[in-house]
């Protein structure tokens, strides 16, 4: 189970982003994703999770993967466990409602989870991802910024599930400006470096 | 904890057509009947312009019985492409667009699901009520079966039809607009076989040769545009 890229290389318009990166994630470890604003790594996060084409390069992903970029894949109309329930489904790991409900109890959605997602705060429907990453089957996973709008309480809660997952021989490529409680494997930094 | 020491095992979950097919159809149906204004809207928009017509060209039998057929069935394409525009666009600007395209099912299988969702929320209503709409009209009992029949095959192909333009016009500015040049000229020969199934049975000639070919037009979109579709989001994501 891993994740690697092969001399990757992408552009946007007249801007090469990166050229010539490569990378590798093995089980049990997670790789960070450094660099400044429009460096590229939210590019180089859908190139790894199959979403934008690359110009040049290969990536080779053996396992499932679970992306979770800037926009959360939440439906407003749907309650918070409803959201859950079918990302989970989607995901190809249906959950019953009791497990559901532990989880979100875990993110401290308890009292909430009958709410539409619209009634939640950007922090609580980000809560809801962080459910979900909980309970998501795939080895693989590809987030972008996941500590965006959460608090304190919540970004220790998202390091003790990105470890849970890694102990359990799952791996992770993070674009994040944040330390978190677990030190990256590896750091891989866009910007200038890459560029030359 | 508890929850997440059950999903320990790693099983790797595979997709498939029937999953993806299943899941679409029942959120966007959930999602439906959470904002029934939405789909009755489309249904109030299709009854109200069929009974208008009848009150603006006065009540000549005659001219109503010819017009008749070819009223009901534009009305049916406008009230199919009101909901076109929000077919994919809110999927894509909330990014659940993104993590279906990244699940394990086919791309097809829920391409196919929100395409049969949105026929059940728009086609359906809109080919049950035809036949009530026609007796405004006066047409005869033959005609408004030939009409019900025409619009049950004709439109699950705008809701296809749509639904590619729908998926070409992502991340477009002024997509609404965009939408309705690319989709309506597509509409045509669908709305010609479809008002021609009613009007040759008005006229006493058989309506099958018409309605053949509305079926030929739907095995076509069947089995041609949920893949032009996948290929339309992808570049949409890209």
């Amino acid at each position: 189970m891993s994740l690697e890229g092969r001399a990757l290389a992408c552009s946007r318009g007249a801007v090469t982003l990166f050229r010539e990166l490569s990378f590798r994630v093995d089980r049990g470890e997670w790789v960070a994703v450094r660099g400044p604003n429009g460096s590229g790594k939210t590019t180089l996060l859908r190139c790894a999770a199959g979403l934008t084409r690359l110009d040049s390069g290969e990536i080779r992903r053996e396992g499932n993967v679970a992306y979770a970029g800037h926009l959360p894949g939440i439906k407003d109309d749907l309650t918070a466990e409803e959201n859950l329930r079918g990302a989970l489904a989607l995901s190809g790991a249906p959950v019953d409602a009791e497990r559901a409900r532990a989880a979100l109890d875990e993110v401290g959605l308890a009292r909430r989870r009958m709410l539409p997602a619209r009634r939640l705060s950007a922090g609580q429907r980000r809560r809801i991802g962080l459910a979900r990453l909980m309970l998501e089957p795939a080895p693989i996973w590809i987030l972008d910024e996941p500590l965006t709008a959460l608090d304190d309480e919540g970004q220790s809660l998202f390091a003790r599930t990105l470890s849970r997952h890694l102990e359990r021989g799952g791996l992770a490529l993070v674009a994040t400006h944040h330390d978190l409680a677990i030190a990256p494997a590896r750091l891989l930094r866009l910007g200038e470096g890459a560029r030359a | 904890m508890n929850a997440t020491a059950q999903a320990t095992a790693l099983p790797a979950p595979s997709g498939s057509f029937t999953t993806g097919f299943s899941w679409a159809i029942g959120r966007d149906l959930t999602l439906a009947l959470r904002h029934p204004g939405e789909t009755l809207l489309v249904v109030a928009f299709f009854v109200l312009v069929a009974s208008l017509f009848p009150m603006g060209v006065g009540a000549d039998p005659q001219l109503l019985l010819r017009i008749g057929p070819g009223v009901i069935w534009v009305c049916a394409l406008l009230a199919a492409f009101l909901s076109l525009p929000a077919l994919f666009s809110a999927d894509y600007v909330d990014g659940t667009l993104e993590q279906m395209t990244l699940s394990p099912h086919p791309m097809p299988g829920w391409v196919c699901g929100k395409l049969a969702a949105h026929w059940l929320v728009s086609g359906l209503p809109l080919t049950v009520l035809s036949p009530l709409l026609g007796l405004q009209y006066g047409l005869q009992p033959d005609t408004l079966a030939a009409l019900a029949v025409a619009l049950a095959l004709g439109t699950p192909v705008l809701s296809l039809l749509g639904g590619a333009c729908s998926a070409l016009s992502l991340g477009a500015r002024g997509g609404g607009v965009l939408l309705a040049l690319l989709a309506l000229p597509l509409f045509v020969p669908v709305l010609i076989f479809g008002a021609g199934a009613a009007e040759a049975q008005a006229a006493g000639l058989s309506p099958a040769p018409h309605l053949s070919l509305l079926g030929a037009l739907l095995v076509l979109a069947v089995m041609a545009l949920p893949f032009a579709i996948c290929a339309a989001v992808r570049i949409a994501l890209d």
